[in-house]
């Protein structure tokens, strides 16, 4: 039925364009005044005025029909059934009407419930059928009254102008409203997670064990939400990566820059970009084939014990996806670095590599270590490669052999699969989801200001 | 007169201390030069390492091992008016006997796990879209179960001892009459496309998970051009210099740079919880998706204005046209080659996306490839997250191949990118 209203909709925007613009035309060839705007800018104007509120009306529409309805619903039920139920029960009165209407039916429905379910049917249909004539009504009001107010003189083009210039600050705001989003859905439901456990326990304690107690005498399972040991586990895995990924990203630079024929660059630069195109979930899973049986079998050899899921496998493989990112950041730093400095130097005698170390890497330090930075956010956050190669089990151990877990894995597994809104297990998600992005946050502010701020005193 | 002092410049630089310190100088030089060289070694050696693998264990998902096997329909099992009724699996079993009539009953169970376990719906499906086949004798190619394959591929040695592999003595025996009399054959897998996902290695495919992406990009796409397109222009040609526009622009470039995940975690909590959208449906993983290019979006669309000259700004407005119709008519074509590299760009990145999906439930087991916005799927990267978590042996390859496969779009994705980049762009 949407689909229908849509195309309804823009059918009717059609019709007022041609409306409009014939309209508009009729004036241009009739009027003895010289008219204000091009026959197209009326046929905009009807069409603009007619499509977008039909279009708001539409998704109004469908956002609110379902609860309009279940409430209908409910106030239909007789009131033996519905009075002093908790919310929770009138929940399952719905989601069994619900059931029942589409032929999903689990033994007897008792008869009030059968009629709700007739009784939904049939508003849905009319709901449906409303929605058309409503908005049909609407478009043909609209266009009647647009339709009036156009004349010779009329300036249809700034009318215009003006709702496509609402239209793309509309657009604009939407990248503060997709913060705001997560800001607020971050802090809403981290919030009812620290009613359940104290902030204190959740920032400082050092078990995690995230379940819920099944029944409300257990003893055994009460879960313990102490993050403590799943942030080292981040930052231990992150902290391989890094130094994996800084030395070969920093000296592939370095050799770019200083040393590297054109040609070698041209070849070098796009395989650099093919390493950083390469999709996380592909980097998961060579570290769970090759990488993880690899550092294993040498270990073996070494005599040491290591974890199938290692962290020096996850974060190794990590390392290999940031070297792009540290090697492409740090060219832009050295590249930046004023050619009179480099060429000074050189001509005071001094080798390339002494060039390099003495002049333009202290020169492009400070962009260097923004990009290293930016990194380090990127490899706090990042998931799939953690999810696949790292372990589940939070060990507070900062042995790089043994399985450790990080934020963005007890993320993922915490929120796989079916989800309830109310258990401090699904919620703990959102706690270590509001931590990850203000930690990332900060790294990525600080790391921006570092490089604008060396960007301007070379410019 | 004292000899030690240089009489000239030449023998100071050709003093012996001098050429050792030229010596240590260049060495050291050398070093860095090193350095560098086996960085980049080391990082295309790792690049490489991870194609080969990944085409080592994978090609071998390109083909799959049939067994040609004579069925009679007879017309007694099954009905010509309804042919979708009617028991298959006997049909199978008589075919097996009839072909292998040596074969005892205490071995035959070990015969018919041979086929895949999908054997009687594969041919009640043939048999249901073309109804002439009954009361006739058909030759079926029926895919043969995973360790069957993975013996024909040589991934199960017959050499290992036989409580230590997944076929027994009896099927590798029969496996190789079945080979001598030329009913096995290896085709290409165009399973691996047309199917949707399955328990059974040998008969899932990436069709669900491909139209799931499809449909994905598709609602990003609607989503993040337009608005992206909107916003950019703004931003960059009629936004005030002010605190608003200010906030804005660190807002997109912090966005940029939000972990993955933490989309995934809006989506759940708005999208799903608040809106009340259905789990795993290709519209929610589209508008999330589109949630996170739209800043690379806005950033690219910003760059190919910019890259267009105020000259041609100035020369429409002095022609009497409007700010509005400058940048539609005369702006916005010339940057759109470049908007368009970059919404390619945008979304292949896009479509390699996995974390964020994954929390929105698009890593659901579906067995049909979805019908709409509305249906559950899952998307490529997602289908091959469940697929390397799956224990049976014949995943690994199939896994591989999905990754060589999303690697396919990417790459040709790109070189649209880069072939329009080149074809369309104007150089000022």
């Amino acid at each position: 039925m949407f689909g229908y209203a849509l195309l309804l909709i823009i059918a009717m925007s059609l019709i007022a364009y041609f409306v409009g613009r014939s309209a508009g035309s009729r004036f241009a060839t009739n009027s003895q005044e010289k008219i204000h705007s091009l026959p197209s800018y009326h046929g905009a104007f009807v069409a603009v005025w007619v499509g977008i509120p039909a279009l708001i009306l539409l998704l109004l529409w469908v956002g609110l029909q379902g609860t309009a309805i279940d409430q209908l619903l409910l106030s239909s039920l007789p009131e033996q059934m519905t009075e002093g139920a908790s919310a929770s029960q009138l929940n399952l009165y719905l989601q069994e009407i619900h059931n029942v209407t589409t032929g999903r039916v689990f033994g007897e429905p008792s008869p009030e419930i059968k009629a709700a379910a007739e009784r939904l049917i049939r508003w849905e249909a009319i709901a449906r059928w409303a929605m058309l004539v409503v908005i049909l009504a609407l478009t043909i009001v609209v266009l009647m009254i647009t339709r009036a107010q156009l004349s010779p003189r009329f300036r249809a083009r700034n009318n215009v102008e003006r709702i496509v210039s609402g239209l793309m600050i509309f657009c604009a705001t939407l990248a503060i409203l997709t913060t705001l989003g997560i800001i607020g859905s971050l802090l809403f439901e981290a919030w009812a997670f620290f009613q359940m456990v104290p902030v204190s326990e959740f920032l400082f304690g050092l078990n995690w064990e995230p379940q819920i107690p099944i029944r409300e005498d257990q003893v055994a399972a009460a879960g313990a939400f102490g993050a403590i040991p799943v942030f080292t586990g981040t930052l231990l895995i992150a902290f391989i990566a890094m130094l994996v990924a800084t030395p070969i990203g920093l000296l592939t630079a370095i050799y770019l820059v200083e040393y590297a024929s054109d040609r070698v660059r041209s070849t070098v630069k796009p395989i650099m970009e093919i390493l950083a195109g390469v999709p996380t979930v592909v980097y998961g899973f060579f570290a769970v084939l090759i990488v993880a049986p690899a550092v294993r079998d040498f270990g073996s050899v070494l005599g040491l014990a290591v974890s199938p899921n290692s962290a020096l496998a996850a974060g190794g493989v990590m390392g290999i996806m940031i070297i792009p990112f540290i090697s492409s950041l740090s060219d832009d730093a050295l590249n930046a670095v004023p050619r009179a400095m480099r060429d000074g130097s050189l001509a005071m005698g001094s080798t390339r590599s002494e060039t390099m170390l003495n002049v333009l890497l202290p020169a492009a330090l400070p962009g260097i270590m923004g990009g290293i930075l930016l990194a380090l956010s990127r490899a706090i956050g990042e998931t799939m490669i953690v999810v696949m190669a790292a372990g589940l089990i939070a060990n507070l151990t900062f042995n790089p052999v043994d399985s450790v877990t990080t934020v963005t894995v007890q993320i993922v597994t915490l929120l796989i699969g079916d989800t309830s809104f109310d258990s401090p297990k699904t919620l703990a998600a959102f706690a270590l989801g509001l931590v990850l992005f203000i930690i990332t946050l900060c790294l990525n502010v600080l790391a921006i200001r570092i490089v604008q701020k060396y960007r301007e005193k070379y410019d | 007169m004292s000899t030690t002092a240089p009489t000239s410049t030449d023998s100071f630089w050709h003093s012996e201390a001098a050429i050792a310190r030229r010596k240590k100088r260049h060495g050291a030089d050398r070093r860095l030069q090193i350095f560098g060289i086996t960085a980049i070694t080391i990082a295309i050696g790792l690049l490489g390492i991870l194609i080969v693998s990944l085409v080592s264990t994978g090609y071998q998902a390109f083909v799959q091992t049939e067994i040609a096997l004579p069925v009679n329909v007879s017309s007694e099992e099954v009905s010509r008016d309804d042919p979708s009724k009617g028991d298959y699996r006997d049909l199978i079993r008589q075919a097996l006997h009839a072909e292998f009539p040596d074969v005892g009953d205490s071995e035959f169970r070990q015969l018919e796990q041979m086929l895949t376990r999908n054997a009687q719906f594969i041919v009640r499906d043939r048999v249901v879209s073309n109804p002439s086949l009954v009361g006739q004798t058909t030759t079926f190619h029926i895919p043969m179960a995973d360790p069957i394959d993975q013996l024909n591929k040589g991934v199960i040695s017959a050499e290992t001892p036989e409580d230590r592999r997944r076929v027994s003595n009896v099927q590798v025996e029969l496996f190789d009459q079945m080979e001598q009399r030329g009913l096995v054959s290896t085709p290409f897998n165009w399973g691996l496309f047309f199917n949707a996902d399955s328990r059974f290695p040998e008969l899932a495919g990436l069709a669900g998970a491909i139209v799931g992406s499809f449909y994905a990009l598709l609602v990003c796409f609607l989503i993040s051009f337009p608005v992206g397109i909107a916003a950019a222009v703004y931003l960059e040609e009629f936004a005030p210099k002010n605190r608003l526009t200010d906030i804005i622009e660190v807002n997109i470039n912090n966005l940029a740079a939000v972990p993955s995940v933490v989309f995934g975690l809006l989506g759940l909590a708005v999208f799903l919880n608040f809106f009340g959208l259905p789990r795993s449906a290709p519209l929610v993983g589209g508008m999330v998706l589109s949630l996170m290019t739209l800043p690379t979006m806005i950033i690219v669309t910003r760059a190919s204005l910019k890259a267009v000259p105020p000259s041609i700004r100035e020369g429409a407005l002095g022609m009497g046209a409007s700010k509005h119709q400058v940048i539609t008519q005369h702006v916005l074509p010339l940057a759109l080659p470049g908007i368009l590299t970059g919404t390619i760009l945008g979304l292949a990145q896009a479509l390699g996306e996995t974390a964020p999906l994954l929390l929105i439930g698009m890593n659901a087991f579906i067995t049909s490839p979805p019908g709409g916005i509305m249906e559950p799927a899952t998307a490529l990267p997602t289908q091959i997250f469940i697929w390397a978590d799956s224990p049976e042996r014949g995943f690994v390859a199939r896994t591989s191949a999905a990754i060589l496969v999303l690697l396919g779009f990417l790459i040709t994705m790109n070189m649209i990118a880069i072939f329009l980049r080149s074809r369309l762009e104007r150089r000022w």
